[in-house]
């Protein structure tokens, strides 16, 4: 390894980038964009689901127990029926997302622990019947007022409530800002290192630059150092846009939120290189990169939550650096834990990132063919 | 300077898939000469010489450049050799300036002789007034006398050029083979491919390649001359007809129009007999015609060299 031939090779790079204005735009625009997408659009927790409620039940805890879902905010009273069945028919005609039932028998059934009412869902979309979900849990004993409360007593029926303990508003942006420095490094840091090498493969500047006196290692490590720099400036540009626009707390340690993001870094610049060294055009590197990049938004539990995927889903995500990144980030943004209290993860991360460039010095050859 | 040849290649090979670019070639390049390969489109120069630098695996041979095994010791050899390649490979987006001293870094040149090299070099190669104007905005002549300007940073004992005068026009190739001469003044070996004969004629020492063999070599006094007698030129008042009827006659190798006349190549062993021949069957054919023999140039030397060998050869 070689310095001068090291940051000759960094300068180049630079300097290429310098005059590539669109790319560089693209930097700065991307996490812009995805942020106010995400952060105002894209909101994981619905409220007012379009909703009709059967109660054929009329008693007065009934209606209490009406009461309190329509408290959620979650539904909303559009359209009425009088029958299980003009619900069902309400959902066909895509009228409303949800029906409640309250059969008549509402007082036996609580009586005797049995369900009492029943929650009828559109689940053609996905996320509608999470939100529902979340209906069922309404405690049905009003008795037990406390619904913030999760661990007050022991009930004998699961009435257990949705609560959030470092969310209480449940604002999806919270979540999702810390998640997104995640998905926005795992997007372009991937892509541009892939890009960067294939590039000069299709301009025939690999030609020249292999035919130079120069380590793999020199041309690998020069390519991809510029690029840590860039991954820097788009974290703290969707951290200090994440505190103005949506009041995103950093409750731990700044310089933990950065060696975090740091890890990310250098596991997606890594994997970028190794992607580079199968494709064999820009357009082939891009999908390469789409194809890491889709089970990493859909796995690690930025969309979905971890735990609720099957094994072999979680098993993938293990291998995902998003899903690694988005606990250490969540742990230190929200939770004030330390980067040490999840060794675990920032380990996960470490070794990714050696095994990927340890690939890519191998995979690249100094030849043509 | 070593007696050992620059450049000793022994049964090389290269195959894609199916076809054998490169078919066991034998080559031994003296050193301080300026030595050509002569091929047409297709022929397998860029292919050699890629695998002479160890940028390609050659697929069978062996290969000595300046006394180090190729591809086995080919980082060794990186310091010791220029290469320009075919097609232009420096930075588009640098400018002049940036790209020599890319270049001049990654091979080392030292600090505090790197300046001055680098305003000797843009002197030398007319680059001087183009410093600060991006390299892929330079015309094609422009960019390939910045291509040589890198590969001759380090002053390299063996230089690679590939086609490096395709962009340019003749008056700059005039100097731009001067600036190749002033190099084997200095002691570097050249390898150079060209398809043009006029260039060919240059070189010291010439490799003929036709679709991946070494159909001739030696210095194009001794190719040309190797044909002595056997080039004509036939003058009628009908070349074109002339022509057809003379492709298919006895023991022509080859003719070209030339002008209003043809250029005729004869098999070996064909003398004034023979042109009398020719002369009865164009007259035969109602045709006027006057044969006269002329001096051999390269592209006859090709011609034969391809027309000889078998009955596969025939294009
Ligand atoms: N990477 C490759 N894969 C497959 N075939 C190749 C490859 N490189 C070269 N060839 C083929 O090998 C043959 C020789 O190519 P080469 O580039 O060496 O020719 P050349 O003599 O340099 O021609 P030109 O004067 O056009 O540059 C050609 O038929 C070409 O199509
Ligand atoms: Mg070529």
């Amino acid at each position: 390894m070689n310095l001068r031939r090291l940051w000759a090779i960094m300068q180049k790079e630079v300097r290429q980038l310098r005059r590539d204005r669109i790319t560089l735009a693209m930097i700065m625009v991307m996490p812009i964009v995805q942020l106010v997408l995400f952060g105002y659009a894209i909101n994981l927790n619905l409220r007012g689901l379009d909703a009709a409620i059967v109660d054929q039940a009329q008693t007065s805890d009934s209606r209490a127990l009406v009461m309190d879902m329509l408290a959620t905010d979650v539904i909303r009273p559009v359209a009425t029926a009088r029958t299980p069945q003009g619900l069902i028919d309400l959902i066909r005609r895509g009228r409303i997302n949800v029906g409640v039932v309250i059969p008549p028998d509402f007082e036996a059934r609580k009586q005797d622990g049995r369900a009492v009412a029943q929650v009828l869902v559109d689940g053609s979309d996905a996320t509608v019947a999470a939100a529902a979900a979340q209906l069922a849990q309404t405690p049905v004993d009003s008795r037990l007022p406390d619904l913030h409360a999760p661990y007050a007593s022991t009930p004998p029926v699961p009435r257990i409530v949705v609560t959030s303990f470092y969310n209480p508003e449940r604002r999806s942006a919270v979540n999702i800002v810390p998640g997104l420095i995640g998905v926005i490094l795992t997007m372009t840091m991937v892509l541009f290192t892939a890009i960067a090498i294939v590039r000069e493969r299709e301009r025939g500047n690999m030609e020249l630059l292999i035919a130079m006196p120069l380590s793999r290692s020199e041309l690998m490590l020069g390519k991809v150092v510029p690029y840590v720099l860039i991954g820097l400036v788009q974290t703290t540009v969707i951290l200090v846009l994440g505190r103005w626009l949506f009041d995103v707390p950093i409750r731990g340690s700044l310089l933990d939120v950065y060696l975090a993001a740091l890890l990310l870094i250098a596991s997606n610049l890594t994997l970028g290189l190794l992607i580079s060294s199968r494709a064999q055009s820009q357009f082939q590197a891009m999908q390469m990169t789409f194809f890491i990049f889709l089970p990493s938004i859909l796995l690690s539990g930025f969309m979905f939550p971890f735990s609720g995927m099957p094994r072999a889903a979680q098993w993938i995500a293990e291998l995902l650096p998003l899903t690694h990144f988005l606990r250490l980030i969540r742990g230190i943004m929200l939770r004030n834990a330390s980067l040490l209290d999840l060794w675990g993860d920032a380990l996960a991360l470490v070794v990714f990132t050696t095994v990927m460039m340890t690939a890519a010095i191998l995979r690249f050859r100094k030849r043509l063919d | 300077m070593s007696e050992t040849p620059a450049i000793r290649v022994r049964g090389l090979s290269k195959r894609f898939g199916q076809l054998l670019a490169v078919d066991h070639v034998d080559l031994d390049v003296p050193r301080g000469r300026v030595y050509g390969f002569l091929g047409p489109n297709g022929s397998g120069k860029s292919t050699t010489i890629r695998m002479l630098c160890g940028l390609l695996t050659p697929s069978d041979g062996e290969i000595e450049v300046l006394g180090l095994r190729v591809p086995q010791q080919a980082e060794a050899l990186r310091r010791r050799i220029g290469y320009m390649t075919q097609s232009f490979s420096l930075f588009a987006d640098l400018t002049v300036g940036e790209n020599l001293e890319f270049i001049a870094e990654i091979l080392g040149v030292p600090r505090e002789r790197k300046r001055a090299r680098i305003a000797e070099l843009m002197e030398r190669y007319r680059l001087a007034d183009r410093r600060k104007q991006l390299a892929g905005t330079m015309s094609g002549g422009q960019k390939q006398r910045l291509a040589l300007a890198c590969a001759v940073m380090h002053e390299p004992e063996l230089l690679f050029l590939d086609e490096p005068t395709s962009a340019v026009d003749p008056e700059s190739r005039r100097e731009f083979w001067e600036a190749l001469f002033e190099l084997t003044d200095a002691g570097t070996t050249l390898l150079v491919s060209t398809h043009l004969m006029d260039e060919a004629e240059r070189c010291h020492r010439l490799a003929i390649l036709d679709r991946g063999r070494l159909v001739a070599d030696g210095t194009p006094g001794a190719l040309t001359s190797a044909l002595g007698g056997r080039t004509w030129l036939v003058e009628s008042d009908n070349p074109r007809r002339a022509q057809h009827a003379l492709v298919e006659a006895p023991g022509v190798l080859g003719v070209a129009q030339v002008g209003h006349a043809l250029r005729l190549l004869a098999a070996d062993g064909q003398g004034e007999d023979w042109a009398a021949a020719v002369e009865q069957r164009l007259h035969g054919a109602g045709l006027s015609a006057l044969l006269r023999s002329a001096t051999p140039n390269l592209e006859d030397v090709f011609v034969a060299a391809t027309r000889s060998v078998g009955p596969g050869g025939a294009a």
